[in-house]
């Protein structure tokens, strides 16, 4: 499971937690959240998304 | 040593495009220029942080320095322009005058202030960038009641957030409903009842008149007669593109700095992008947009000229007590909305003569259905 973050706002999607809000669930990896999936926090698309390492 | 692409302002708009842009061309030199300390933030936070409770300092993700660094550019801060020479592509910073490859205005929009009468019309803080963030930050340390002029987006936004963060909060505005021009009344109700519910105190007509010192305190007098008790006043009245230099320069300007598809002013060289930007006649104050322009901008600069298209570009705000999420039908088309749901989760659609989509305010647990009308949506510039 990884974390990726927004480059414009900082929000983590952790694909262990998905994002049961928008109907994601846990365990949803980040190239199988919808294409036009938005940040929740600042509305841009999933392209301004960076994957982060967890180590 | 070929001149730079200097990149004038360091918002979201000018660290996003160099962003890009350095993914595609790694060795023209980059001069991005700033009036503020030039750390990188994400403006969205701005009206999120009191409830999480960051002062600027937490808001800001990266230094000038930082910046600098990993863009491969140097960041001039603190430095204002003081005029563009589009015929001898080079601008001028006082009697210094820097040539360029091309340049970009990404300067941003400026918070209009409205008059206030009273000897404390000082107290009235916009809150547009983090160095008014801060500014405002310091002066609610340890204060109870925030008046909010405007009930706008940001209006919103802030009136939820400073709530949250343990703020009492009156909005003033003169209008009718809640973000007028952007949301159907119903909607707007929907919101407005939210913040109600918590706490927030709503006069929607009167105008501020005038702010006077009372003692420890302010003393706000609406145009209505009403008098509130306050601490300080936060100004979310809107916003007005920055162009008084691109006039000067000659650059054709409308409510923004008018650019084409690909960004370009008037002037061969100079572009712009972000809320000081009128692209095709849009001049659009929100993040998706600018991203588009700034991939597509960075593609132009690099070599690839390319045309910024928009698709559907809903706006999600903040307001967390009552969630809200529109999409305005774009301009020139015609459509009746529909109300479906009740209470706070209201799913208000525009719909055009022929049935389709044009648009639609969700609030409530209604929003979770923004990715399935997203898709039915036109794009705003094909």
């Amino acid at each position: 499971m990884k974390k990726w973050q927004c480059v414009v706002c900082g929000l983590i999607y952790d694909e262990s937690e998905g994002w049961p809000d928008d109907g994601i669930a846990p365990g949803t990896r980040w190239e199988d959240v919808p294409a036009d999936w938005l940040c929740p926090d600042c509305g841009v698309g999933k392209t301004d998304f960076e994957m982060i390492s967890i180590g | 040593m070929s001149a730079p692409l200097i990149i004038v302002g360091t918002g979201l708009a000018g660290y996003n495009l160099a962003r890009e842009w350095r993914k595609l061309d790694s060795s023209t030199p980059l001069l991005l220029i700033t009036a503020d300390d030039g750390r990188s933030y994400s403006k969205p936070m701005l009206s999120t942080g009191f409830g999480k409770q960051k002062n600027a300092d937490a808001l800001a993700m990266a230094q000038a320095g930082a910046m600098a660094e990993q863009l491969n550019a140097e960041v001039r801060t603190h430095t204002r322009i003081t005029g563009i020479d589009p015929g001898h592509q080079r601008i001028w910073i006082g009697e210094e005058a820097v040539a360029y490859r091309d340049l970009v205005l990404a300067w941003g929009a400026e918070p209009i202030r409205v008059p206030v009468a009273g000897d404390a019309a000082e107290r009235v803080l916009p809150v547009n960038d983090l160095e008014d963030y801060a500014r405002f930050c310091q002066a609610a340390a340890g204060k109870q009641r925030v008046l909010v002029l405007g009930a706008g987006l940001i209006g919103c936004e802030f009136a939820n957030d400073l709530t949250a963060g343990g703020y009492q909060v009156e909005v003033v505005a003169p209008c009718e409903q809640v973000m007028p021009g952007l949301l159907p009344v119903e909607a707007a109700h929907a919101v407005q009842r939210g913040l109600e519910s918590i706490g927030v105190g709503f006069h929607l007509g009167p105008v501020l008149n005038s702010l006077e010192h009372a003692g420890e305190r302010l003393m706000a007098e609406l145009s209505d007669g009403t008098r509130i008790d306050c601490d300080l006043v936060l100004s979310a009245v809107g916003l007005r593109p920055r162009t008084a230099l691109a006039e000067q320069a000659g650059l054709a300007c409308g409510r923004g700095i008018q650019v084409d598809r690909q960004l370009q002013s008037s002037h061969a060289n100079i572009y712009a992008l972000g809320d000081c930007a009128e692209v095709d006649g849009l001049n659009l104050l929100y993040v998706m947009p600018l991203m588009s322009c700034a991939r597509a901008l960075a593609q132009t600069l690099a070599g690839n000229p390319g045309r910024v298209s928009y698709g559907p570009m809903p706006v999600t705000v903040k307001t967390p007590v009552c969630p809200l999420v529109v999409s305005p039908p774009p301009r020139g088309t015609v459509g009746s909305w529909e109300v479906e749901g009740s209470g706070q989760d209201l799913k208000v659609l525009c719909h055009g003569a022929d049935g389709s989509l044009l648009g639609y305010a969700l609030t409530g647990t209604a929003v979770q259905e923004k990715l399935a009308l997203n898709r039915q949506l036109p794009p705003l510039l094909a």
